[in-house]
């Protein structure tokens, strides 16, 4: 059932709230400041109450089931997590109080900063950036500036593959350097001639995502990140898909500089229909001093320790007003220590196994690009069905809906025509991936035999395929 | 406890459908002298204990409701309905992702296309976003929107004094590597300096109001401004305190082209600074060079009202170097929080919240105004105002919370050097007159030197 907008249940005179009276003597406002009028909906508690829980049931949701939804990472998210975060301590902190009334936030923030750049084989990390891309971001200013720093001016370019995520090219340019994109070979890799070729002494440094968005770990990531530093760039490291290597390999060892990660995939914090999320940056030592600030720093001052506020001496700047995402990082903390360096690793290899366990099943039937090679969280099937030549991915993923599956993540990366991408992360049972590989093999034969079916599917969800030209021609945003 | 459902078993059979012996094997590209290293955390917790360990660290926080408390300074406490969090804590918000499948996604969809209609209404703009991150951020997308409305021409960017430091910060790291002009925030300068500054490469002027030391731009004042502002082709940007919109002229009516600002006051907990939600809100001439997700209407195959994210050929997925910006996604909880509040509010209900920060903010004024020692910014002010005392900010703060438990007003001699002794003190509805008349009482008391 369609659920009317909030504007059109509004009734002049209902309301929601009850405001308590004033209690100090009143100090008359001037007219000429006064707004005339405010349109918003008046409506009842009740009205509102139920409003969003019909809203809520057009949704579909991890905690409802399978989201294999490709570099989104759409693991568990312990409930824990959310009872953490509304402490009275931690929900109830204002940013800017001094630092000595904060002492149990700001000891949570040192130790994420330290468990962070343990698990990363990183110097130092800012908890500032509110995202990936802002992470992206971050990075790519913090390389700028060293090069600055260097004197070396000339450095303007960002090499970037071509199965990165939109965001790297995104951030590059945002940052003022321009990109200069990298292809990929035939087994999935960065193209080493290819890169070789562009390495010079105008480039800043590589965006490497690894794994990267086929599912695949770089087969020559020590020559990659040799490469790139002999030649005088930096290597940032976009940590969209750490869940697959977390606990089993440290990027600050590998070679990696900086790199991003999405505390709302890999550390589980609900990613909230679209944030919020936390993309803590970490550093190799040379670039510790760049990072944005302010970070937790402990004081050695005799027995307990104590926590200040501290900004890196060459710090990029500031990312984002106050501490970073907190409730995002209270949760990721609470992540990390009930999981411990066991739990970690055990996240990553059932991740893999899962991820792989679906490619092996599926790779008969769906065409897998790279499915000789071992994948790792994920991985790209193209959907392509012998047999049914008009059908394409988004016909799969559609029917998938009514079969009761979120779709995998579809036409990404853009190197892979009909493009699936598929994570099903390590929360996920063997049953459930066995009912997913059932529904994968009945759209897989209903495309031969009724392919109307999955053209016009999805039959089942609360409204059908959506008119997206109609609404970016008309352009309707707001309420009439 | 690694919420992982395999068992050995499990495990056994997966592998044997895969074709491995082992799970490390799986790892085999990974550098080998590099894979499984030694990673020092502390040893796992259970539930249990998880609990226990955070909320001793909880307890370590002198928090707003076990303190009074007058810190504002871009960050509000104010009273958060029941309904908000019975919101934000269903399932099916908080553990989806992004509607990338809008058949499945119309609850976040719809969801956000109210909050983007209540934006509009609140500040008298046309269009608004999804969200951004925070203020700061928000602020710095307009900025980098004024330039690509200028199509690159421009390089000159206005920032008042009066903007709050931290988006004035965040706006020189976000535009540090596009070779820009900025300039306006060296000294405290009223909107007719502002509006001299503005010229022929000026891509924006950036005002706050009510501004960071509290002090509200009459609508003639900001009117005029924006009328000498686009006289120079230029965008007016203005940041805004939400919960005063639900008293004061928006910046709509004022001739405002951009109007962004902290949403953390509408229905979002405080927690330490994050995470809040950048709104963002413009005229529709300038859509096609905004940034961040739009939710649209449309009609399904069988006609029926539904809801999509449109115009995504301004984002990075599709345009990736030439996007109007690299954000992803927005802060859609935080958004669904503030448009539940705003629900929840009424017009009637935000204009009474505002006015209680207004009489609250005044009476205290007042009252601290008669102490010896002390003396109160004159001039319009919402819910915030400078008060200078007799000895430095951060000497009264420590007395005020080691005598009296008062977490006092933001010292501005963090951001601000030269002005130790002032600080910024701030009322909301959340204050009682008991503990204004505390803070007076507390006030005079530690303002001996």
């Amino acid at each position: 059932m369609p659920e009317a907008l909030l504007f059109e249940k509004s009734r002049p005179g209902r309301e929601g709230v009850s405001v308590p009276r004033c209690d100090v003597p009143q100090t008359s406002i001037p007219d000429s400041l006064r707004r005339s009028s405010l349109s918003l909906p008046e409506v009842s508690e009740v009205d509102v109450v139920r409003h969003y829980l019909r809203l809520s049931h057009l949704n579909y949701c991890v905690d409802e089931g399978l989201y294999p939804l490709g570099s989104c990472t759409m693991k568990y998210n312990p409930k824990v997590n959310e009872a953490v975060a509304r402490l009275p301590g931690f929900a109830r902190l204002h940013p800017l109080q001094d630092p000595s009334t904060a002492q149990g936030a700001m000891a949570l923030l040192f130790g994420l900063q330290g468990m962070i750049a343990e698990i990363g084989g990183f110097h130092g990390v800012s908890l500032q950036p509110s995202a990936g891309a802002q992470g992206e971001l971050t990075g790519i200013l913090i390389m700028r500036a060293w090069h600055a720093a260097r004197g070396d001016a000339k450095r303007n370019r960002i090499l970037v593959p071509d199965s990165a995520h939109g965001t790297n090219p995104a951030s590059t340019s945002m940052a003022g350097l321009a990109v200069v994109e990298i292809p990929s070979d035939r087994r999935g890799n960065v193209d080493l001639l290819r890169l070789r070729a562009q390495l010079d002494d105008r480039v800043a440094g590589l965006m490497l995502t690894n794994p990267n968005t086929l599912g695949l770990f770089e087969e020559n990531l020590l020559e990659i990140t040799r490469l790139v530093h002999e030649a005088g760039g930096l290597v940032y490291g976009d940590g969209a898909n750490f869940n697959a290597i977390l606990g089993v390999a440290k990027p600050g060892l590998m070679g990696i500089d900086v790199m991003h990660f999405n505390l709302h995939k890999t550390f589980s914090t609900p990613h909230g229909g679209g944030g919020p999320g936390s993309g803590a940056v970490g550093v190799v030592e040379a670039l510790a001093e760049f990072l944005p600030g302010p970070l937790a720093a402990r004081v050695a001052a005799g027995g307990e320790p104590r926590y200040e506020w501290r900004m890196p001496s060459r710090t990029i700047g500031r990312v984002k007003s106050f501490n970073g995402n907190f409730g995002v990082l209270v949760r990721a903390y609470t992540y990390i220590r009930m999981l411990g360096a066991e739990g970690l690793r055990a996240v990553a290899e059932n991740a893999v196994l899962n991820a792989n366990y679906l490619q092996a099943r599926l790779k008969d039937i769906y065409p897998v690009p790279h499915g000789d090679r071992t994948c790792m969280h994920e991985f790209v099937a193209q959907g392509k069905i012998a047999g049914a030549p008009d059908i394409r991915a988004l016909d799969i993923s559609k029917r998938l809906i009514d079969l009761g599956f979120h779709p995998p993540t579809n036409y990404f990366p853009l190197i892979v025509p009909e493009a699936l991408m598929i994570e099903p992360t390590e929360t996920e049972s063997r049953e459930t991936l066995d009912s997913f590989i059932e529904a994968m093999r009945t759209i897989a034969r209903e495309a031969v035999s009724d392919p109307a079916l999955l053209h016009d599917a999805p039959h089942s969800s609360p409204v059908r395929r959506l008119d997206e030209v109609k609404a970016a021609k008309e352009l309707k945003v707001t309420a009439g | 406890m690694s919420f992982i459902p395999n068992t050995d078993a499990d495990r056994t059979a997966m592998l044997e459908a895969v074709g491995v012996g082992s799970v490390a094997e799986l790892f085999h590209d990974v550098p080998a002298e590099y894979r499984f290293p030694r990673i020092d955390l502390p040893s796992p917790l259970s539930e249990q204990e998880v609990l226990s360990e955070l909320d001793a660290m909880s307890g370590k926080n002198a928090d707003c409701g076990a303190h009074p408390c007058f810190l504002g300074a871009g960050a509000y406490r104010h009273f958060i309905p029941s309904v908000v969090d019975f919101v934000i804590f269903r399932s099916e918000f908080a553990t989806a992702y992004t509607p990338y499948q809008p058949e499945i996604s119309q609850g976040t969809l719809q969801a956000i296309f109210e909050y983007q209609s209540m934006i509009t209404r609140l500040t008298g703009m046309e269009v608004s976003n999804a969200s951004h991150y925070d203020g700061a951020t928000s602020t710095a997308e307009a900025v980098i929107m004024a330039l690509n409305v200028a199509q690159g021409q421009k390089r000159r960017v206005i920032l008042s004094a009066g903007v709050h430091p931290q988006y004035r910060a965040v706006v020189r790291t976000y535009t540090q590597g596009m070779n820009l002009e900025l300039l306006g925030d060296d000294a405290d300068s009223g909107v007719e300096e502002l509006a001299g500054m503005c010229d022929s490469s000026t891509a924006c002027v950036v005002v706050q109001n009510p501004d960071f030391f509290g002090r509200i731009i009459p609508p003639r004042s900001l009117a005029a401004l924006a009328e000498k502002v686009h006289a120079c082709g230029a965008l007016l940007v203005a940041a805004v305190n939400p919960i005063s919109l639900g008293l004061l002229v928006p910046p709509g009516d004022s001739g405002v082209d951009v109007a962004v600002g902290e949403g953390q006051a509408l229905g979002n907990t405080l927690s330490f600074g994050g995470p809040y939600l950048g709104f963002f809100a413009f005229r529709r001439e300038h859509v096609r060079k905004s940034s961040g997700r739009i939710a649209g209407e449309t009609v399904d195959r069988s006609g029926r009202r539904g809801f999509v994210f449109t115009l995504s050929t301004r984002e990075q997925h599709i345009r990736r170097e030439k996007a109007t910006s690299n954000i992803c996604t927005n802060q859609s909880l935080n958004a669904l929080a503030a448009a539940a509040y705003l629900a929840l509010m009424g017009p009637r209900g935000l204009r009474k919240v505002a006015e209680l920060c207004w009489h609250k903010a005044h009476y205290a004024a007042q009252r601290i105004a008669q102490l010896p020692g002390y003396k109160v910014h004159t001039g319009e002010f919402f819910n915030e105002f400078v008060l200078r005392c007799p000895v430095s900010a951060d000497e009264i703060n420590r007395r005020l919370f080691q005598r009296h438990g008062i977490i006092g007003g933001y010292d501005f001699s963090s951001e601000f050097p030269g002005r130790a002794r002032e600080m910024l003190l701030c009322c909301t509805e959340m204050n009682s007159r008991e503990e204004i008349d505390h803070l007076v009482t507390a006030l005079s008391e530690v303002g001996n030197a």
